[in-house]
């Protein structure tokens, strides 16, 4: 065997992934099981994203791969490595001239907008998994839209900490119906969720799960009347290189004396705003 | 002024070079051939083929060889080679029965037909370490048999004769497919049979400790372990006819469970059924009691809570391909993540107060 | 198989680009988009022919309803997505004028704890056109039009939410989508 198919997987996985996205667009946030293949690089790595990125991508597609926001940490660097090699796309590390955008752990700084696909991968699609471990459980949950036992554990949260304890994979309401997860994104994004004119899918491999959000969907944080939901980022920063005050910023340790600086996690948004601070100077 | 790290992709490079360099180890040693590591850790290759759920020792050969003689590993590349694979079709139930035997044993009858055959095996070896196998001693021919060794009917069909053995039924119909359809439970048996034959060694092997140790204990014997060759072949409905495709090394282990009966059924033994691939029958004998512990709920035992009885707990993680990709992949990085809770326990630590506490303390 | 007309000319790219502009439509309740594509037998129209072999296969039972169910399909599909041919209670997806389709309630609505499991109708238009129903919620900004069959029946159907049918309506090459979360009219 010397040839692989386009991206990858062969014609009748890919027709049982796209058949699961179309159920996941119809149904927004609902998880839909998929018979996840194995892929060639780890459960827990992106093979939820990568099957549905390679069930969705065309030879025309300008492919951008990030991880933490990033374009070039190692593991963005060898799955946009993939795609080059099994479906000759282009790839950009331009947020912008990307047509489909998989990520880990973030969503771009740059407005997204009409006609572009973002690919989150998800370790834990259920969002009530860390409530309770069963998925014969959590299923039903959802099926009775019985959501009290999520409401109770975020109101323990204000009872012991003052405010819901979660930075990150905060979990939303999707069109006042399902709630979903996310996945880790800090909640400094959860915001860039709603009513995104892109299409939003989320690809879990080892949990064999697509969901997705259409675009122009409702998606609202969960909280309370009286604990309103509040993005977060590092307090009293701006980005150390391009000076944005708006992005979401990466903690760096520079010395072995409490030295730390704070850039932008959006790699390409930093990149983006110093090459024109510099064209301006 | 700071510049953020760049170059993923030639470190990437640079270490699968290192890598490779790494597998190959001295050039002064002969390099390993796949044919070696066939004939000569062919147990490897076996686990590796019953895990990885694809039957081609050759192949697994060279994963084991590509993978540095790791278990997993290799046990990944192999699956992740098989999902490309097209498939044509199912074959048909392979005939056990028929098997030609390299060992059988029974701990429950001291004889019958077919008798017990010990075969290749470790059990009755002292362990201890031999020191011409590393200076390459001549192995001299193994003393044969003068007849070949026949095919010989399952020990507990004997139990079975007497109505002491509960009847399975018939594997008639649509077998569910574990790499076709997501995993949904409640799990029948056929399924949960499935996944544990590509389940970790390690991890049946401990669930099936516990049994023994009373979390969920089900009293079994191994009534008969069976090693051999078996015909593999399919129906070919545009020919009309089945075709033999192949032939494969089994084990099969199936143990003798006790069973109260109730009024309305009599008392029987009941069974638990393992079989993998290759020779591997520490972990067909594992399948068996985790097979027979899983069925506590159908059989109206008592639920313990034990986690061999837990389908959903067992299944869910006896992958090691899933569970290992997991378990790594909280090396990589997580940056954004950490960073919003390290922002949100600062946040907490202020609201307490804490940050009133001496820098030193934290 | 004489007089079968061909499959995708290049399957894995050609199915690329149509699943995009089905996922499209999906996305976009009430958007037009053009499927090329080989044709399939009379009745059935290019996009529904170009739909079928993106989606389809021997894994998903197919129902062929009124005029569509003739030899002519039964061989195509037989031929080119190998798919059951079955009764509107076991279809993964169903092919037919809205009026052979009919009635809506036969089809599986999905359950409870899987949702997903609803049949997908591909519904043969005699024309489709960009106007006539006001179509709102998910995938839509402002609001979008469609000329749709049957509002009641439709409205129905959403109003089961999250259970519930999906539609695709075709014509000629032409393909829109109307899944179960768009509100119909101005209710």
């Amino acid at each position: 065997m010397t040839e692989y198919n386009f991206a990858y997987l062969d014609e009748a996985t890919k027709r049982m992934i796209r058949r699961a996205l179309l159920k996941a667009v119809a149904i927004p946030g609902y998880q839909v099981p998929f018979s996840s293949r194995e892929m060639p690089m780890p459960y827990g790595w992106g093979t939820g994203g990568v099957q549905v990125t390679a069930a969705c991508l065309v030879p025309e597609d300008s492919l951008k791969v990030i991880d933490q926001g990033a374009d070039d940490t190692t593991n963005a660097v060898s799955i946009r490595s993939f795609f080059e090699k099994v479906a000759g796309v282009a790839t950009t590390e331009s947020t912008a001239d990307a047509s489909v955008i998989q990520t880990r752990h973030r969503i771009p700084e740059a407005p997204l907008v009409a006609g572009q696909i973002l690919v989150f991968q998800v370790p834990i699609p259920e969002p009530l998994r860390f409530l309770e471990p069963r998925e014969t459980e959590t299923r039903t949950m959802h099926a009775l839209e019985d959501y009290g036992l999520m409401q109770v554990r975020l109101y323990e949260d204000i009872a012991r900490h003052g405010e819901i304890a979660r930075a990150y994979a905060y979990p939303v309401k999707v069109e006042g119906r399902y709630v979903m997860d996310p996945s880790p994104i800090p909640k400094f994004d959860n915001p860039k969720l709603n009513m995104s004119p892109a299409l939003q899918l989320f690809g879990a491999g080892r949990e064999c799960r697509i969901y997705a959000l259409p675009p122009f969907t409702r998606v609202e944080s969960l909280d309370f009347e009286d604990y309103p939901f509040t993005p977060s980022k590092a307090a009293g920063h701006d980005c150390a290189i391009c000076g944005a005050q708006d992005s979401y910023l990466d903690e760096v340790i520079t010395d072995d004396s409490g030295g730390r600086m704070f850039v932008c996690s959006d790699t390409d948004y930093c990149a983006t705003r110093a090459a024109q601070m510099e064209a301006n100077a | 002024m700071y510049v953020a790290v760049k170059g993923g992709a030639r470190a990437i490079a640079n270490a699968h070079a290192w890598l490779d360099e790494a597998r190959r180890g001295d050039r002064d040693v002969p390099e390993l051939g796949t044919d070696q590591i066939r004939e000569q850790l062919s147990l490897a290759v076996d686990r590796v083929m019953a895990e990885g759920s694809l039957y081609d020792p050759e192949l697994a050969a060279l994963a084991l060889k590509q993978a540095r003689g790791d278990t997993i590993e290799a046990v990944f590349l192999i699956r992740a080679f098989r999902t490309t694979l097209p498939r044509f079709g199912g074959s048909l139930p392979v005939a056990t029965a028929d098997m030609q035997i390299k060992r059988r044993i029974s701990a429950t009858y001291k004889d019958a037909p077919g008798g017990q055959v010990l075969g290749p095996t470790f059990d009755y070896t002292h362990r201890l370490l031999d020191f011409g196998l590393a200076e390459g001693r001549d192995v001299p021919p193994a003393p044969m048999a003068e007849t070949g060794l026949e095919s010989a009917p399952h020990i507990l069909s004997h139990l079975g004769g007497e109505g002491l053995m509960q009847a399975e039924p018939d594997g008639a119909g649509a077998v569910p497919d574990l790499t076709r359809d997501p995993l949904e439970f409640p799990a029948e048996r056929a399924l949960r049979l499935q996944a544990l034959a590509r389940g970790d060694e390690g991890f049946l092997l401990s669930l099936a400790y516990s049994t023994q140790r009373g979390y969920g204990r089900n009293h079994a014997f191994v009534g008969e372990l069976r090693i051999g060759a078996v015909r593999v072949s399919a129906h070919l409905p545009e020919l009309g006819f089945d075709i033999e495709f192949a032939e494969i090394v089994l084990t099969e282990c199936e143990s003798v469970n006790q069973f109260q009966g109730s009024k309305t059924a009599p008392a029987q033994f009941t069974r638990g059924y393992g079989l993998v691939f290759g020779q591997s029958e520490r972990k067909a004998i594992s399948m068996a009691l985790v097979d027979r512990a899983l069925r506590a709920q159908e059989l109206g035992e008592d639920m313990s809570g034990a986690p061999a009885q837990d389908a959903e707990f067992v299944l869910s993680h006896c992958d090691n391909i899933q569970s290992s990709g997991f378990l790594e992949h909280i090396k990589l990085p997580h940056y954004v993540d950490f960073q919003a809770e390290l922002e949100l326990v600062r946040k907490l630590r202020r609201a307490a107060g804490a940050d009133a506490l001496p820098e030193a303390a934290e | 198989m004489d007089g079968l007309t061909p499959g995708f000319a290049s399957p894995a790219v050609d199915a690329a680009h149509a699943f995009r502009a089905v996922l499209d439509t999906m996305a976009h309740p009430g958007r037009l988009v053009t499927l090329d594509g080989p044709a399939a037998p009379v009745p059935c129209s290019q996009a529904a022919c170009v739909a079928l072999l993106t989606l389809a296969d021997a894994t998903t039972p197919l129902h062929l309803a009124g005029a569509h169910d003739c030899k002519g399909m039964r061989d195509w599909v037989a031929f080119h997505l190998g798919a059951p041919l079955v009764g509107r209670s076991e279809a993964v997806f169903a092919l037919g004028t809205w009026h052979a389709l009919g009635p809506l309630a036969a089809y599986p609505q999905g359950v409870p704890d899987y949702p997903d499991r609803s049949a997908t109708l591909i519904v043969e238009m005699a024309d489709l056109q960009a106007n006539g129903t006001r179509l709102t919620g998910p995938g839509i900004e402002d609001a979008a039009y469609l000329s749709l069959p049957d509002t009641d029946a439709l409205r129905a159907n959403a109003s089961r939410f999250p259970l519930g049918l999906d539609f695709l309506f075709t014509h000629g090459a032409q393909l829109a989508a109307l899944p179960r979360t768009t509100k119909l009219g101005d209710g």
